[in-house]
């Protein structure tokens, strides 16, 4: 009788480099990884449930908690989805459109500054790390100034935003370093000035990272397509696609900036890296032209004639924005009352998820922790 | 009391001086560990944005103590399926050859605890007893992440292992002699500029970069990769069970760094006070040719403390410069530790047979080949570079 050559291994729920509460069943042969299949479901909240059961303004602390991690974004869908119901009944404020842009694109960035120290973490660099979370306190500085919370924000409104920026916040172009905790200006003069160059030097040109990351998890652009990747991940794999750009939404049709995608033809993680790591550099462009323009254009950040107890009519609507992971989208039923009749919400990170067991065979353990760092899955938002 | 020392028979006296050379250099030993796992904490923190252990102690310095009397008392847990007599065994197995290197290395100049002629070998063959320790607990865990980090030490260890003898056989070839003491006596000859790191520089780096995955240092820590094996080949272990596999971690950590400073950076030799102060008079007096009053005052300030040059103080400045240079190349694998990701276990491989043991197999052809000429040329190189020395007039 032949010998049973493989061991099943169990990666989690409880394991360091699962990024919450994810298994991951693997077969290994030796240290190769033969078959692997993510087990999801060990955070599931009931989200699309409870929404049902609150009215629509409700909601939107919800959808901080799917993805805990990019807050501004899931407030963005959904807001936008709702307000799309009322036909055009609610028209938002400019000046609102703009800080919902520049809120989106910072939290981009802190998200994007997590994802990259995740993965280096993964890759067994532990100090890039602690140098995210360095910055990410800055960002969550700036965010608790305008919006009261430091990760989940409850800032959107439909209609609008709830209260317009605190005054002092923007600073000015000049701000340096010294004050990247205390204006957003300073934050980008530092971001740009300091923090990105410190992240190419540490990490991205680090030989060893390259050797490790580069031709590990490779996704074509066909399969990527087919299996409706979104993000970073598509764009890793060399696909133009980014709704900021091909569906625009908010102001982004006035706004001046490139998308990145993966440069090598490969799609693996260092492509998939590399495209976040220019995403931060885009978003600080955006995040430039928003202060510029909301520097100079003061007005209300509420729509005039927002009822007091929302009720859309009676219908469906599907809305999809660019998240920090993905493609974030939100179905919502409206059957007329005060709270939605079924809200579904598509995240990014589950559908990246089952991508596992085509990219992990054939690789080694090790790398199957890379390409889970690499694909940047929040488990708050898989499992919702 | 001299009298009654010498009252006692010989035998006694014998085994009197062994067992306190033993305890001294033990707990030299043990006082690195604690050191070290304190500047680890520190130096990680410092390049992290943190600040690291603070509160216990002065700057957190009883930190380590703390510590390991939590280890002591925590409960030692035996997992139900695990080989039981193995399990138990397996931290003892691996603090054994943590400790041993201490015996022969030379902390103090011309006294080492045991003088062995086969130092090299020993350091050596000890240095392969530790895979022992990390098979054995990978096995008996019964745990199939312990049994991945085993079998990675196994092949890690093993073939790091064929590279670091390799890289020190050039300082063997130079000096002729395996006894570690005779290696530092043969560097202090020429001074500064006879330290092996120099000639040497190929088996150096050879032998920094091979001892890194021999200790399972970041960026070779496959080992205990906490991201991709939870701990490796400890994870079923607790308490103070896990505590012998860190203190023997860091022993051999410190160990490997005194090996170093005597193979390659001349051991306990470094200047004394006079030393500089004779040196810097030296050079302001053009080596005699300008004599000038603010050197001679130098000169002769350095003959009035030249008592710091001998005896006791002599040995203490020797002391000295073994634990500073011991503890830079401390401070550097640290260093990289803090600063690199890690490697995979093929690329691991791969740079283990394929690059270092060419590269160190080509330093000994090229140490072979200098030395020859050196000999046949009647010691003219050896001339040139001490002249070379003299010129730059650092311990004349």
């Amino acid at each position: 009788m032949e010998q049973e050559r493989e061991i099943l291994v169990n990666l989690g729920p409880q394991h360091p480099s699962t990024h919450g509460v994810l298994r991951v069943i693997a077969k290994l042969d030796g240290e190769t990884v033969t078959w692997c299949q993510p087990d999801v479901g060990y955070l599931h909240r009931c989200f699309e449930k409870l929404a049902e059961k609150r009215t629509f303004p409700q909601v939107v602390p919800y959808t901080d908690r799917t993805d805990y991690l990019s807050a501004i974004t899931n407030e963005t869908c959904y807001v936008e989805a709702v307000e799309k119901l009322f036909n055009g009944a609610i028209e938002v404020p400019e000046r609102a459109q703009y800080i919902r842009v520049m809120m989106n694109e910072m939290q981009r960035i802190c998200s994007h500054l997590l994802a990259l120290g995740s993965m280096a973490m993964d890759i067994g660099a532990m100090t890039p790390f602690l140098y995210c979370f360095r910055d990410r306190e800055k960002i969550y500085s700036l965010f608790e100034r305008i919006t009261g919370g430091r990760q989940l924000y409850n800032y959107l409104r439909i209609g609008g935003v709830r209260n317009d920026l605190p005054e002092g916040i923007l600073g000015t172009p000049s701000d340096g370093e010294d004050k990247a905790d205390q204006t957003l200006w300073g934050f980008i003069n530092y971001f740009d000035s300091y923090v990105i160059p410190q992240w190419r030097d540490l990490v991205t040109e680090n030989r060893i990272f390259q050797w490790r990351t580069q031709g590990v998890g490779c996704l074509p652009a066909d399969v990527a397509v087919a299996y409706s990747a979104s993000g970073a991940v598509l764009r890793g794999s060399g696909v133009k696609w980014d709704l900021r750009k091909n569906k625009p939404y908010l102001i982004y049709d006035r706004l001046d900036f490139d998308i990145p995608v993966g440069t090598s033809g490969r799609g693996d993680c260092y492509d998939r890296w590399c495209v976040r790591a220019e995403e931060m550099v885009q978003s600080s462009r955006i995040v430039k032209q928003c202060l510029e323009w909301l520097a100079e254009n003061p007005g209300p950040v509420m729509a005039p004639k927002v009822p007091r107890v929302i009720k859309p009519p009676k219908g469906e609507v599907y809305h999809r924005i660019e998240g920090s992971r993905g493609e974030v989208a939100c179905y919502i039923v409206s059957d007329g009352g005060t709270s939605p009749y079924k809200v579904k919400w598509r995240s990014p990170c589950f559908t990246h998820l089952q991508l596992m067991p085509y990219l992990c065979p054939g690789h080694k353990v090790a790398d199957l922790i890379a390409i889970l760092g690499s694909i940047d899955i929040v488990l708050g938002e898989v499992d919702r | 009391m001299v009298e009654f020392w010498q009252s006692l028979p010989a035998l006694l006296q014998t085994w009197l001086i062994g067992i306190g050379k033993a305890a001294l250099f033990l707990t030299w030993g043990l006082l690195n560990f604690c050191v070290l796992l304190m500047l680890d904490r520190k130096i990680s923190a410092w390049m992290q944005n943190r600040v690291g252990p603070w509160r216990v102690g002065l700057w957190g310095w009883i930190q380590p103590f703390a510590d390991l009397f939590k280890l002591f008392i925590k409960e030692l847990i035996t997992p139900s399926n695990v080989d039981r007599p193995l399990y138990k065994l397996a931290p003892f197995l691996s603090f054994v050859p943590a400790v041993l290197p201490w015996l022969v290395i030379p902390l103090i100049p011309n006294w080492t605890p045991t003088d062995l002629d086969i130092g090299v070998i020993y350091l050596a063959a000890i240095g392969g007893f530790d895979v022992i320790a990390v098979f054995v607990a990978g096995w008996s865990s019964d745990n199939k992440f312990s049994l991945l980090g085993a079998m990675r030490g196994a092949a890690q260890m093993i073939s790091y292992e064929v590279t670091l003898v390799m890289s020190i056989i050039g300082v063997v070839m130079m000096t002729g002699s395996l006894r570690l003491g005779d290696i530092i006596a043969a560097q202090n000859a020429q001074g500064l500029f006879g330290w092996f790191l120099f000639p040497q520089i190929i088996g150096f780096l050879v032998y920094l970069i091979g001892s890194q995955a021999e200790l399972n240092r970041a960026p070779f820590d496959l080992l205990e990769a906490d991201s991709e094996i939870v701990a490796g080949y400890m994870t079923e272990y607790s308490g103070f069970r896990w505590g012998f596999f860190m203190l023997s971690e860091y022993l051999h950590q410190a160990a490997w760094a005194a090996v170093a400073t005597c193979l390659f950076l001349g051991g306990w030799s470094g200047p004394s006070i006079p030393d500089i102060l004779w040196g810097l008079g030296n050079l302001l007096n053009g080596f005699g040719a300008l004599p000038n009053a603010v050197g001679n005052a130098i000169v002769g300030a350095g003959d009035a403390i030249g008592f710091l040059d001998v005896g006791v103080w002599g040995i203490l400045t020797g002391i000295f410069w073994f634990v500073f240079k011991m503890y830079i190349l401390i401070f550097v694998s640290m260093w990289v530790r803090w600063t690199l990701p890690r490697v995979r276990v093929d690329q691991l491989m791969d740079l283990g047979w394929k690059f270092l043991l060419p590269v160190s197999l080509f330093n000994i052809c090229l140490t072979g080949i200098l030395r020859y000429a050196a000999v046949s040329l009647d010691g003219l190189p050896i001339q040139l570079g001490s002249l070379t020395i003299r010129l730059l007039g650092l311990w004349i």
